[in-house]
């Protein structure tokens, strides 16, 4: 039976070594500022106070700064967000002051340099409650992924389940990396985002793991390999698609979403792109590796179906 | 070939239908309001009604409409300026009987509203206001139990003529450690506890002292009783104190076993919020130790029935341990001005065995002075052992003292406060009583009004633009198919917002972010369809054939697609808190109502479009 025409004819599984070399290098530059470096991550885990000003006019930031600091906070960290009128204050957990008037007290301390502000947000996270938020968060991304696990390993086989949650892993990581180096803060909702791409990556894979069952079936002549190649061509311009156009609104996001959801619209367009990038070079090559036959995909035969016929 | 049986498009149109009756609200908004409910034993009637606009009238502020419901009076007005403004003449027309709260009141037409459409509920980030997570302190409620059983202990055993030493707190252990005399004296102690404190398990304890003591320790279905009723009984002041603030819409929710949620939308002074909520304050009536130095207690003598405090100017002052009375016995309070020196006041009024111990301690002590202690506490970050941990501070301050001029009653006034604001919250507080043990803000997040207002118009604007891009996108690309499916995806926004109105889900900013995402996502279903007819196309399979095969194809794909991404959201909604959730919930919806529109919506509309004709080419 001859290969049908397809749209695009790349040797994507021919690359798969390179690709591997690529994602390893990726993967362990991730780790390793993991390792080193960790995450900044903000205050929805590490506890403190975080409150944004608004001014009626731009302000310089080293006048807040020092009227902070002469007063009882002598830790802010203070900058702009997003415009400069708009000023970002974080306090970290510390010692001797009250918890519960750490935001009125700074906006009485601000209002006090004679500008007009207004108090635009005030966060305040417990030390106890950071930690909590932290746990849960590493418990729902391992429910996540066993979930999806076993959905996977249901609805197609072992094999590729492994290889969709080895590919999702390295989402995971690699945008994780991403976070710890380009020191971006890591809060709640990237957290959100995270679990978003977990999604959206899976979402590419399984399209072309449906492709693979059903190509198994039809061109029995073919290697694994030759059937995961066509699997991929023939769902590449779906791929592409789908991928724009999540990247599209995005990008709307990102620049009219304002200030306040950029790292959420950041997380998600770094992990769109590599979900992407690992569903077309990790979760097939790693399925292939595994050492998955047609076999694996047949459907049962009935035991003494085919006596059925016999007169 | 391709033709839909007439009940699919009346089962789609009737969706359709559906999902406009329920989007339609939002369209209209909501209004700026004032809510008038009755507090105590008030009631709201055309008199109230009446008042109002009376007062309004007068003071030139001009509103949109008054509705008097069975319960409420909901007063509308054009813009948050006008409402604030007359939120403060309403609350002065009224007086104290009413709660006068800002609302957002929907402005859906009468019609609408007959079939239950609201518009979406908002959440914090979006309409602004303050959401805390509160923390009871256990430990405080244990301890205040067995103050009292120790209370209970001592004057029993005086009853019975049972010789003990001391009655305290175990320092060495839990419970209470009661010291005895002798032995003898011991056990008829044991036997008066076990039989009149069945709430205890007493033993003897095991120490090096030939002493002869025993231990009393709350049974752990008494202590688990005991949080359990503190934490109700602190929900319910969190309540009374929350209708006092003037708040509509508030939630006030348990969390756990020792944690509430209180959320206050459109609360704009978050420091007198948070002071009022998580004010502990109280007031002690306690005699003023006459007979001793309070110098010497100063320097470290302090008598055995006296405790040292200090007055407000820093002074020290040597009150009598024995409470009088505490704030519990005050059934109402009321803010003034004080008729002698102009100062604030709170007039106080005692429930009767109040009224009663009032008397009674009073009739004896003419002359005397009676000191009010004002107690609060406080939560700090403090340095242990290299690590952060928050440490309760107890604040106790004198606020007066004062001769007791003759036999006092049901109704005094106490003086000495610092402001009339002062004199108002503490007043607020007696009102609404006491928390049964002490509560700490643990968790924060307050959204300014104008933050508020600038989400809503960023989130909204980010989904107009990336819905744009996506149907420009989609209509270039797939041409006719393209504008098939971005019918759909309109469709599928329509759905969405019905829904999330319908269930009257919390809209957050993450939540609209989802929205986006889904918008991104939705059209993908169409994507894998069109690209599937598209190669069914190639492989020269006739039109009318190949639309067919790439619904039916593509349909498994979608559902194991949408499936896993669901599982994900899912994962997302159990663990994520408030905004987060938010993100999970539209997300989820989205998937949902996509499967609905991009499959059976397109296939009703190429249906029409291409179906049951020959066709020699398609526009894909």
């Amino acid at each position: 039976m001859e290969i049908q025409e397809t749209r695009f004819n790349f040797d994507i599984m021919g690359k798969r070594k390179l690709a591997a070399i690529f994602s390893g290098i990726l993967l362990v530059a991730a780790i390793a500022s993991l390792a080193i470096q960790g995450l900044k991550l903000g205050i929805d885990f590490t506890g403190g106070t975080l409150v944004e000003v608004g001014y009626s006019e731009d302000v310089d930031l080293p006048q807040v700064r020092d009227a902070l600091i002469n007063s009882e906070f002598k830790n802010a960290i203070v900058q702009y967000f997003g415009s400069a009128n708009d000023v970002l204050i974080r306090i970290p957990p510390s010692e001797g002051l009250d918890n519960a008037d750490i935001s009125s007290n700074i906006l009485s301390v601000l209002s006090g340099t004679g500008q007009n502000i207004e108090m635009r947000r005030v966060e305040f996270v417990g030390p106890q409650v950071g930690e909590e938020l932290k746990n849960d968060g590493g418990l729902a991304m391992i429910y996540a992924l066993m979930g999806i696990l076993i959905y996977v390993a249901m609805r197609f086989q072992m094999r590729f389940s492994v290889g969709a949650i080895a590919a999702l892993v390295h989402d995971v990581l690699i945008t994780l990396g991403i976070f710890s180096v380009t020191r971006f803060e890591f809060d709640l909702t990237v957290l959100a985002a995270l679990l978003a791409v977990i999604g959206y990556s899976l979402n590419d894979t399984i399209v072309v793991f449906d492709r693979v069952r059903e190509n198994f079936r039809k061109f029995r002549d073919l290697t694994p390999v030759e059937v995961f190649n066509v699997s991929l061509n023939q769902t590449l311009s779906r791929t592409i698609m789908t991928s724009l156009t999540t990247l599209f609104v995005l990008i709307a996001l990102f620049v009219f979403g304002g200030e306040i959801i950029h790292s959420f619209a950041t997380a998600l367009i770094i992990g769109v792109l590599i979900g992407t990038y690992s569903s077309l070079f990790v979760a097939s090559p790693v399925t292939i590796a595994l050492g998955i036959t047609k076999e694996d995909l047949m459907p049962v035969q009935k035991e003494g179906a085919e006596f059925d016929n016999m007169p | 070939m391709n033709r839909y049986s007439l009940w699919k498009y009346i089962l789609i149109l009737f969706l359709i239908g559906m999902g406009a009756l329920f989007a339609l609200p939002n369209i209209y908004g909501k209004d700026p309001a004032l809510q008038v409910s009755p507090s105590r034993s008030a009631e709201v009637s055309e008199l109230t009604e009446f008042q109002v606009s009376n007062a309004l009238e007068e003071a030139g502020i001009a509103f949109k409409s008054m509705d008097l419901g069975l319960e409420t009076l909901v007063i509308r007005f054009n813009d948050e300026e006008t409402q604030l403004k007359a939120q403060s003449v309403v609350t002065e027309s009224l007086g104290n009987n009413y709660v006068v709260a800002i609302n957002l009141a929907p402005a859906t037409p009468d019609w609408l509203a007959k079939f239950g459409a609201e518009p979406m509920f908002l959440g914090l980030d979006l309409r602004g206001g303050v959401h805390f997570l509160m923390e009871v302190d256990m430990e405080a409620a244990i301890a205040k139990a067995d103050e009292a059983y120790m209370s209970d202990m001592r004057s029993q055993m005086r009853e019975n003529k049972i010789r003990y030493k001391t009655i305290t707190k175990n320092k060495s252990g839990s419970g209470i450690l009661i010291r005895f005399k002798d032995e003898n004296e011991r056990d008829s102690g044991d036997e008066l506890i076990s039989k009149n404190f069945p709430d205890l398990d007493v033993s003897v304890p095991e120490s090096n002292t030939d002493e002869a003591q025993l231990v009393a320790v709350m049974k752990e279905q008494v202590v688990l009783d005991t949080q359990k009723l503190a934490l109700q009984q602190n929900i319910t002041t969190l309540r009374k104190r929350v209708n006092e603030l003037g708040v509509a819409e508030p939630v006030i929710q348990q969390q756990g076993l020792d944690r509430v949620v209180v959320q206050l939308p459109g609360v704009q002074d978050t420091a007198k919020a948070k002071n009022i909520l998580g004010a502990t304050a109280t007031l002690e009536f306690r005699l003023v130790d006459e007979d001793h130095d309070p110098q010497d207690a100063v320097d470290g003598r302090v008598p055995a029935g006296s405790k040292l405090y200090r007055e407000r100017s820093g002074f020290p002052i040597l009150l009598e341990k024995q409470v009088m009375l505490t704030g519990e016995s005050i059934i109402n309070a009321a803010s003034g001005i004080d008729g002698l020196n102009g100062g604030p006041n709170v007039s106080i009024t005692l429930d009767g065995r109040g009224a009663k111990r009032m008397s009674h301690a009073t009739r004896d002590n003419v002359g005397k002075r009676l000191a009010v202690v004002f107690i609060e506490n406080k939560i700090e970050t403090v340095e242990k052992g290299g690590e952060l941990v928050q440490e309760k501070i107890i604040v106790e301050e004198v606020i007066n003292s004062a001769v007791i001029q003759e036999q006092l009653g049901k109704r005094f006034q106490i003086t000495g406060l610092d402001s009339t604001k002062e004199s108002r919250n503490l007043a607020l507080l007696l009102r609404a009583g006491a928390l049964a043990a002490p509560i700490y803000i643990i968790e924060e997040r307050t959204v300014g009004p104008s933050l508020g207002q600038d989400n809503i118009k960023k989130g909204f604007d980010s989904v107009k633009i990336g819905f744009v891009l996506v149907l420009l996108f989609m209509a270039i690309y797939y041409k006719v198919f393209g504008l098939v499916a971005n019918v759909a995806l309109a469709l599928n926004l329509v759905l969405v917002v019905a829904m999330l109105s319908l269930l009257q889900a919390t809209l957050t900013l993450p939540g609209i972010a989802g929205i986006v995402l889904t918008i991104g996502m939705a059209v993908d279903a169409n994507v894998l369809i069109f690209e599937r007819i598209r190669e069914e196309l190639r492989n020269g399979n006739s039109p009318q054939a190949s639309i067919h095969a790439g619904y039916e194809k593509a349909f498994s794909t979608i559902a194991d697609a949408n499936i896993t991404t669901l599982i994900a959201a899912l994962v997302l909604f159990s663990f994520g808190t408030g905004p987060i959730k938010g993100f999970a919930v539209t997300l989820s919806l989205g998937i949902i109502s996509s499967m609905f529109t991009a499959i059976m919506v397109t296939r009703g509309l190429v249906n029409l479009i291409y179906g049951g004709r020959r066709i020699d080419k398609l526009k894909i």
